[in-house]
């Protein structure tokens, strides 16, 4: 086995560092596109928030608000404990730093799926489910369920994206970290997973005013 | 052409290394190859498959039409005009060219020695495939009857076909999509050869750029239009819901938000291919190249600008109507700068009409007349007119067809020898290309009859004194039919019997042709310097000079 597996780049590539440099620029570009992806939903959730404003704020009050902020408060962390795991990795030889924030990563990856989930039992209980419970609550009309849609849609989609971006951390993980494969000399690959991390922490930036807090004074 | 070179000039010895269609031959090497060329290849496969599932769709349509009172139930009729739409827009058109000729291509004429993300590329085939499975059992199934554009409430209440299914199909196929632009981006900014500047990149690479540009932030608004359509269909409530106080319009906002760039998403990598086609049987440098490439650009970009000019007649402000009629017409600028381009490219030049040129030359022809008749389109009362109807129909097959599948064709004779290793019948070649382009017009010049009388589109019948011109229309049909099954039987022929092709049978300037026919694995044997610009050629006599700086002669 060569030991320095590392340090070789794919024969596309002429050094490691134009291969780290192409990863950087590839999930820029997907980020643009994810970017437009979340972006068309919630352009399309302003649109009828401004379409029935009062209905969509006497909706939104039932959104349990504390699971909200509490998720806010977790992704927010999580993507700094990210960054210093990416800092570790450019800092130190030895793994064992990095590896150390990015466990500290995943239990906020996770917690925030947990909180998300007994945020999902509240709305059941609270019977905001469309199609399978709905009761229409006081004030909210029928465009009160188009709310509703948008946000199990939307939470719906960036849950997927949470569950894959830890998919990501724990295979940098359990196989290029392990292999001893990211250190200062190239780490690339853990800073594309930082970035698309980061991102996903980004879109519940947008979404957590939009549920949680417009209108609700 | 035969090809000699001067003295001073090595000729490309057949190197030890073997090609890479000789490297492995087991079946895995294929499946799981990361090599851009063979991943073209696999894709070649893919869409030429839906190419004639969705042309045997089109002659269901045109066999119904020959007659007023039609020969299939008239929901069948329905399906079978829906499921042509969707196979052939999503599963040949938009992928046609970048998936194959991009894949194979981008990499040699830039100068690397494999897109950027290999396993990236790979993986895109396998989603496209998926996205055909899923498709082909929309279709085995019943098939989906709200046409290719899903317009809600029809695809949501009303239709009873497999339209989830279908909406399903067109969601994943964007991920291939997305996967396939993302690479060639990345790959055009990174991993362009020493010396290979913007303003040197042959135009094929800069059309490819900027579709993928296209591709990249268009495809996400479908993804997500489609995504909650499907949403819809599957609880039966959803955001375009009226009776939930939804907007169906909204469908079909976001629906040509994506789809009208997806036009272009079309017509853009034809336009890269006979812009290189051209100056090679001209024997002359391309008229404008700065010109042409911001023009390209432009397209790209205004391409955003333009939706709504589906929507006239659907219910928009006229002032709404006003200004993407404007915003149309601006469209219109940078596409006949390309056309007058073109034209003066041809100017004093050496031409020989070579089956890649006949198809360029259609291409210019057909591109134009579907171009004209765009503007009369944007025009608003015209529009208020005609919409709806087979001058629509007419006027998009013209750019679709006409001109795109002709720059598929020609990319095909064009880059046969390089691809395979072997020359394709030239005869069989050029009576092909010319059939294509009677066949085509037979085909569809009598559609813009029958637009402007008002036969309206989407209808399995029609009153009877129209029938001359759609028998036209149904004969103009078979003859295209057969000038595109042709090159199947003597392509497929010239593998196995034609001559060998040497590394440059056109004598052409691009990178592409410095390596031999077919290229090694990895492309070449040591980076390739650049300097100078593409398309070196001189009318004036036999010489031209390669990309890297090389002199040669004819």
């Amino acid at each position: 086995m060569p030991v320095d597996v590392r340090r070789v780049p794919e024969v596309q590539y002429a050094t490691l560092e134009q291969q780290g440099d192409t990863a950087q620029l590839g999930i820029w570009a997907f980020l643009v596109n994810e970017t437009i992806f979340f972006g068309a939903l919630i352009f399309t959730y302003y649109l009828y928030r401004m379409t029935y404003p009062r209905e969509f704020a006497a909706a939104a009050k039932d959104a349990v608000l504390w699971c909200g902020s509490l998720n806010f408060f977790i992704l927010l962390t999580s993507s700094l404990t990210i960054v210093l795991a990416i800092n570790a990795a450019a800092q130190d030889e030895r793994p064992n730093r990095m590896v150390r924030w990015l466990l500290v990563t995943l239990i906020l990856g996770v917690a925030f799926l947990g909180v998300k989930g007994y945020e999902y039992y509240l709305d059941f209980q609270d019977k905001v489910v469309p199609i399978v419970d709905f009761e229409v609550k006081p004030g909210e009309g029928s465009a009160g369920e188009l709310f509703w849609i948008f946000y199990w849609v939307a939470t719906g989609l960036h849950a997927i994206h949470l569950t894959v971006g830890i998919g990501l951390v724990l295979y940098m993980l359990l196989w290029p970290i392990r292999r001893g494969e990211i250190g200062p000399a190239y780490y690339a690959p853990l800073e594309v997973v930082g970035i698309y991390w980061s991102f996903v922490d980004t879109v519940w930036i947008f979404l957590f005013p939009a549920i949680y807090l417009v209108g609700r004074s | 052409m035969s090809t000699t070179t001067f003295d001073d000039t090595p000729r490309i010895e057949p190197t030890a290394r073997p090609s890479y269609l000789t490297e492995e031959n087991t079946v895995a090497s294929w499946l799981f190859t990361r090599d851009h060329k063979r991943i073209a290849l696999l894709f070649f496969a893919s869409i030429t498959f839906f190419f004639f599932v969705g042309g045997g769709a089109a002659a269901l349509i045109r066999m119904n039409l020959a007659t007023p009172e039609g020969l299939l139930q008239p929901s069948l009729y329905n399906r079978m005009f829906t499921m042509h739409g969707i196979i052939m827009v999503w599963f040949f058109l938009i992928p046609s060219i970048p998936t194959t000729f991009g894949n194979f291509f981008v990499p040699l004429m830039i100068g690397a020695r494999d897109l950027a993300f290999p396993r990236v590329n790979l993986l895109s085939w396998y989603v496209f495939n998926l996205s055909g499975l899923v498709v082909l059992y929309a279709l085995i199934m019943g098939a989906a009857d709200t046409g290719w554009t899903f317009y809600t409430p029809l695809s949501t209440v009303y239709a009873n076909g497999y339209v989830f299914a279908a909406a399903m199909a067109v969601f994943i196929n964007g991920f291939s999509s997305i996967m396939t632009a993302l690479n060639f981006i990345v790959t055009i900014h990174r991993l362009r050869a020493p010396g290979m500047t913007w303003m040197r990149l042959p135009l094929f690479v800069w059309a490819i750029y900027a579709v993928s540009v296209v591709m990249l932030t268009a495809t996400p608004v479908l993804a997500m239009d489609t995504f909650l359509l499907a949403v819809e269909r599957f609880i039966g409530i959803g955001l375009f819901d009226p009776r939930h106080g939804g907007d169906p319009l909204l469908w079909q906002h976001m629906f040509w938000f994506y789809s009208h760039p997806a036009v272009y998403i079309m017509i853009l990598p034809a336009m890269g291919v006979v812009s290189e086609i051209i100056p090679c049987y001209a024997r002359r440098p391309i008229f404008g190249y700065a010109g042409m490439t911001i023009a390209l650009m432009a397209i790209a970009i205004l391409s955003f600008f333009v939706w709504a000019h589906h929507m006239f007649v659907a219910g928009i402000s006229i002032y709404a109507g006003v200004a993407f009629s404007l915003l149309t017409f601006f469209v219109a600028v940078p596409s006949a700068i390309k056309v007058f381009n073109w034209t003066v490219s041809l100017h004093k030049g050496r031409i020989t009409f070579d089956a890649p040129m006949l198809y360029a030359l259609g291409f210019v022809l057909l591109f134009t007349l579907g171009g004209v008749t765009g503007l009369m389109l944007a025009t608003l009362a015209v529009d208020v007119s005609v919409h709806g109807t087979y001058f629509v129909i007419a006027h998009f097959h013209y750019i679709m067809v006409g001109a795109t599948v002709s720059a598929f064709f020609g990319a095909l004779h064009y880059w046969w020898p390089k691809m395979t290793g072997r020359l394709y019948p030239e005869m069989w070649a050029r009576f092909a290309a010319i059939l294509t382009y009677v066949g085509f017009n037979l085909t569809f010049f009598p559609q813009f009859v029958l637009g402007y009388l008002g036969m309206p589109r989407r209808s399995y019948t029609y009153p009877a004194e129209w029938q001359i011109w759609n028998v036209l229309s149904s004969a103009g049909a078979s003859i295209l039919a057969v000038a595109y099954l042709l090159p199947l039987l003597y392509l497929g022929w010239s593998i196995f019997r034609e001559r060998k092709a040497d590394a440059n049978p056109w004598a052409a300037t691009g990178l592409e042709w410095t390596t031999p026919s077919p290229p090694p694995t990895h492309n070449f044997e040591r980076t390739p310097r650049v300097s100078r610009g593409p398309y070196n050629y001189d009318p004036e006599n036999d010489r031209f000079i390669t990309q890297e700086g090389t002199p040669h002669a004819r």
